[in-house]
């Protein structure tokens, strides 16, 4: 089965050049897609480790450290598509393409500078709708 | 058409026609949406570079113009294709444009560009600071996280040490909107500039006592920062830790919260992060480990289990257990907490919980023991670093009272494991079997055993190892070559096994053909099956030239165990002529063997004696075998002979005299206990203690190996003796030593003298031992003998070869003590050999 790469959003907070990203993305996307049902959520990735969950045709992946809680993070990963899901009124994959700058919005309200920063959906999604009424 | 279009129609009147008619025919740039539509609809790479090329052209132009109202929309539609692929670095400088704005739209999308775009490589990025800085002291709260998340995200140290202070200041506001942003960008303002740490002390001060669960949640991730970065932090902010009991407990106690409610648990991340700033206060603290222990065993206890979040949460806190000094009762809560994880669905929990196992075995190992049975479960396991967990847990588990039961089910692991498995599984039985084996037979079975089923993922170093194992369990020897010569029947593809089989044929073939196995059914095998075999492997393409190597001198080793002489010769002069330089060099020296010196030849090929384990891995100092050497490192050197001993012994022999130290080779030794024979030969001697001299002219042991090492390789033996007479040393009860010279060729200095030793009584004189001593200015090297027993009546004699170091051309002295027993009494006697024809020594 041909799996097509597509990367529909990436938020670095680490510095990388252009290619470095474009081969960290590749890397990526190499080892988690050949992943299926019967393997852990978690794959280690050069000194990192990748925490990443399917949902339908997406793979959502975070890069920690090893000594981070994976668990934690697979929660977090839930908790963002739980926003998502809101804020879209039930999100497909078309509503993350054409609304690229307002999934970045979602993003920068739930993380900063690489931790958890607000794990209330409620009141995530308070902001994103004051957000949305500024433009 | 709008406005700004006008004012270029009046400039390019100038320029002609053509220019004007172009300008005005400019769309207004497509919308957004409408871009990215477009890029869908096509059906190749090539055909949506295309567009892309078109809109950037299209962008770049408005771009040029200073276009305000669109540029919002094409730096929106830059930063579409950018992350599509396709580069966009000439929009840098128009997000900076756009940051400057007044309008939020416009910023939104400038500070999104910049994060995306720009980085700290680029100097661009520093004309943002002080956008950034206005726009932290904004009116509005929303310009102003903007900017805290923009700074926070790609902030560069100049940045950062430009902005910390208005950081610092947001982090003091009421608004719990900005101070969570301020948080966190403050984490990352450490991050880069470690040094700044010292100005976000006071703003610390209140942090945790806010109720705002999202303020607190950066908080802790804030301190947690600081107390990892810095000892003293840490110190500071120990007196933290009843508060954060204290918050953690109402968050358990506490009924349902909705805001931050996940599965029924509230805001299980600030739990997990209060945690883990716990762990990090508690390490190596005694007090403040001493205030969690009550809040930790309650979290463990009531935390719901069945969804992911609680378990999560368990996770943290189990790990907080574990690294700080928590009482045994805890720990003992944390491990059974880790093993109930073991049994759960949920593979993830499992890996963790096999992870936190691995880490904690060394120091719990009898709590982690009690999960033994679940753990090798996880060996079957279907994904793949669940397995090696488990694989490396159950090594660590693996102890005397239950290495028969794991190593079952380690070695069925081995049998259906993965390649990438086999080699570390290999090891780790090898060395398992090693600490804890019950019995020498189990031993080699489960040796065996890996060796057929994952021979060849075995690692280069386990041969040796094995082949020693193997000499050293003596009262196996029939049963281990019978069990390797049935595997080699089976399958000779895996070098390994081959190797250390066929080193066993040669070894014990003598056990093999004649059947004495105690152990199992013997098998009847003849020589020439045996002899089969071993060629066999010479000419098989599955051999490497080590395992023909191998087999080569397993076959000349038989030449003294089995009768068929013949046909062993003919193989090994075959071999003279091999191709293969190591095989062609072993056979030139083996027909030698037969040729010149087969009266050395017994004692050459004799059973190897047990080995002592070196230490070392390298070339051995003192001494050489009695048998061959192998092609691999030389472990088994046996450090029998105590040269030493036989040393200081002759110096008392000579009395005063001012006789140089000697050095000596290894005896020869009968097969079994060898070492301890020759001790009891020393016994009656007065053995005091000295320094072992070291042995100067011994060849070292390397590759390729010199069946006669000790010999010199250059041709010692000149056949044209160069006319030195022998002489007659001693000749005594029957007993007549006879002296003959030769020169070694590339040494002048050396005088090779072979003794001769013969009976002419009825009885034969057996255990001979022939010892020497030079004056100090000779050093003098005794060679094996070519055996111990002085046949009767003429029947045959001992040679032994003496190497004398003569530099300053002294006449050479020599003293000889000679020991053997003589119808059943031990005798002993000294000489003085002063008679050396000249030409020996000139």
């Amino acid at each position: 089965m041909h799996v097509t790469l597509l990367t529909r959003l990436a938020k670095w907070y680490m510095q990388f050049d252009d290619d470095e990203k474009q081969k960290l993305i590749e890397e990526v996307h190499a080892v988690v897609t050949v992943r299926d049902a019967k393997h852990t959520n978690f794959v280690e990735f050069r000194n990192f480790k990748i925490i990443y969950r399917r949902y339908a045709g997406l793979y959502f992946c975070i890069c920690v450290d090893v000594t981070d809680n994976n668990l934690a993070y697979l929660e977090g990963i839930h908790n963002f598509v739980e926003v998502l899901n809101e804020y879209f009124h039930n999100v497909c994959e078309l509503d993350l393409v054409f609304n690229f700058y307002k999934v970045y919005t979602v993003v920068d309200e739930m993380f900063l500078a690489g931790e958890i920063r607000e794990t209330s959906q409620t009141k995530v999604l308070k902001q994103l709708l004051m957000l949305q009424s500024l433009e | 058409m709008s406005g700004p279009f006008l004012p270029s129609v009046a400039s390019a009147e100038d320029s002609g026609c053509f220019l004007v008619s172009l300008r005005l025919r400019m769309p207004a740039p497509i919308r957004l949406r409408e871009l990215i539509r477009t890029i869908r609809t096509a059906r190749t790479q090539a055909e949506e570079r295309e567009m892309i090329q078109k809109e950037c052209a299209a962008i770049r132009s408005s771009f040029r113009e200073e276009d305000n109202t669109y540029r919002c929309r094409n730096v929106a539609k830059l930063l579409y294709m950018h992350m599509l692929g396709y580069p966009a670095h000439f929009g840098q400088l128009e997000c900076l444009k756009l940051i400057a704005s007044q309008k939020f739209t416009d910023k939104r999308i400038g500070y999104l560009g910049a994060m995306l775009l720009l980085d700290e490589r680029q100097d661009v990025h520093l004309l943002m600071t002080n956008c950034i800085k206005n726009d932290l002291n904004h009116s509005t709260q929303y310009v102003q996280g903007l900017a805290l998340c923009t700074l926070g995200c790609m902030g560069s140290s100049e940045m950062c040490r430009d902005l910390a202070g208005e950081v610092e200041k947001l982090l003091k506001t009421s608004n719990s909107y900005l101070r969570k942003k301020a948080a966190l960008c403050a984490v990352h303002v450490i991050r880069k500039v470690p040094e700044l740490m010292e100005m976000f002390l006071p703003a610390t001060k209140n942090l945790l006592s806010e109720k705002n669960h999202g303020v607190l949640h950066t908080s802790v991730v804030l301190l947690t920062e600081m107390c990892e970065r810095s000892p003293d932090m840490l110190t500071h902010f120990r007196k933290l830790v009843p508060q954060l009991v204290r918050i953690l407990k109402n968050l358990i106690m506490s009924g349902y919260s909705p805001e931050h409610d996940v599965s029924g648990i509230s805001d299980p991340f600030l739990q997990v992060r209060i945690l883990r700033l716990l762990r990090i206060l508690g390490k190596s603290d005694d007090d403040s480990s001493e205030a969690m222990n009550d809040i930790l065993a309650q979290v463990a206890t009531n935390t719901e289990t069945s969804k992911n979040v609680g378990n999560a949460i368990l996770y943290e806190t189990v790990l907080t257990i574990m690294d700080i000094k928590s009482e045994s009762g805890l720990r003992v809560l944390a491990i059974n907490i880790l093993g109930r994880f073991l049994l759960n669905n949920d593979k993830n929990i499992r890996y963790v919980a096999l992870t936190s196992l691995l880490k904690t075995v060394q120091t719990d190992h009898n709590a982690v023991q009690r999960h033994r049975s679940t753990i090798v479960d996880c060996l079957k396991d279907l994904d793949v670093s669940i397995k090696r967990r488990a694989m490396e847990l159950s090594f660590a588990l693996v102890n005397g009272n239950n290495i028969r039961g794991m190593m079952k089910e380690l070695l069925y692991f081995l049998d259906s494991c993965d390649p990438e498995f086999k080699a570390d599984c290999a090891s780790g039985v090898f060395l398992a079997a090693e600490k804890y084996a019950p019995s020498k037979r189990w031993h080699i079975d489960t040796i065996m055993r890996v060796l057929t089923t994952a021979g060849s993922y075995v690692r280069d170093d386990s041969v040796p190892n094995l082949i020693q194992l193997i000499t050293n369990s003596v009262e196996m020897h029939a049963y281990t070559v019978q069990r390797l010569y049935k595997a080699l029947l089976d399958d000779i593809s895996q070098q390994p096994l081959v190797q250390v089989a066929s080193w066993c044929i040669g070894e014990y073939g003598d056990l093999l053909v004649s059947g004495q196995c105690e152990e199992e059914e013997p098998i009847q095998v003849t020589e020439d099956e045996v002899l089969d075999v071993l060629e066999g492997l010479l000419v098989s393409n599955l051999s490497t030239p080590v395992t023909r190597g191998y087999s080569l001198t397993a076959i000349m080793k038989l030449s003294t165990r089995f009768s068929s002489v013949n046909r062993i010769k003919k193989v090994v002069s075959i071999y003279g002529s091999s191709i293969d330089v190591e095989l062609q060099q072993r056979a030139v020296e083996y027909n030698a063997l037969f040729k010149k010196y087969d009266h050395m030849r017994p004692a050459l090929l004799e059973r190897m004696p047990i080995m002592e384990k070196t230490a070392t891995n390298g070339p051995t100092e003192i001494v050489q075998t009695n048998g061959e050497t192998e092609s691999s490192d030389s472990k088994h050197m046996p450090s029998i002979a105590q040269p030493a001993n036989q040393a200081n012994d002759l110096l008392d022999l000579l009395g005063g005299h001012d006789v140089g130290p000697v050095i000596q080779t290894a005896l020869p030794t009968k097969p079994a206990s060898a070492g301890g024979e020759l001790l009891d030969l020393l016994g009656d001697l007065s053995l005091s203690g000295g320094p072992a001299p070291s042995p100067t002219p011994s060849v070292t042991i390397s590759q390729p190996p010199f069946l006669l090492d000790g010999l010199s390789s250059q041709p010692l033996f000149n056949d044209t003796a160069a006319g030195i007479p022998p002489m007659t040393a001693y000749n005594k009860n029957g007993l007549k030593i006879e002296f003959t010279f030769e020169r070694s060729n590339p040494n002048p200095n050396i005088s090779v003298i072979t003794i001769h030793a013969s009976n002419t009584t009825e009885a034969d004189m057996t255990d001979f031992v022939f010892q020497a001593a030079v004056p100090k200015t000779f050093q003098l090297q005794l060679l094996s003998p070519s055996s111990n027993v002085v046949p009767a009546l003429n029947q045959g004699n001992i040679t032994q070869v003496i190497r004398v170091l003569n530099p300053q051309k002294q006449q050479l002295r020599m003293r000889i003590k000679l020991t053997y027993t003589y119808k059943g009494a031990p005798v002993q006697d000294l000489a003085e050999v002063n008679n050396f024809p000249p030409q020996s020594w000139q």
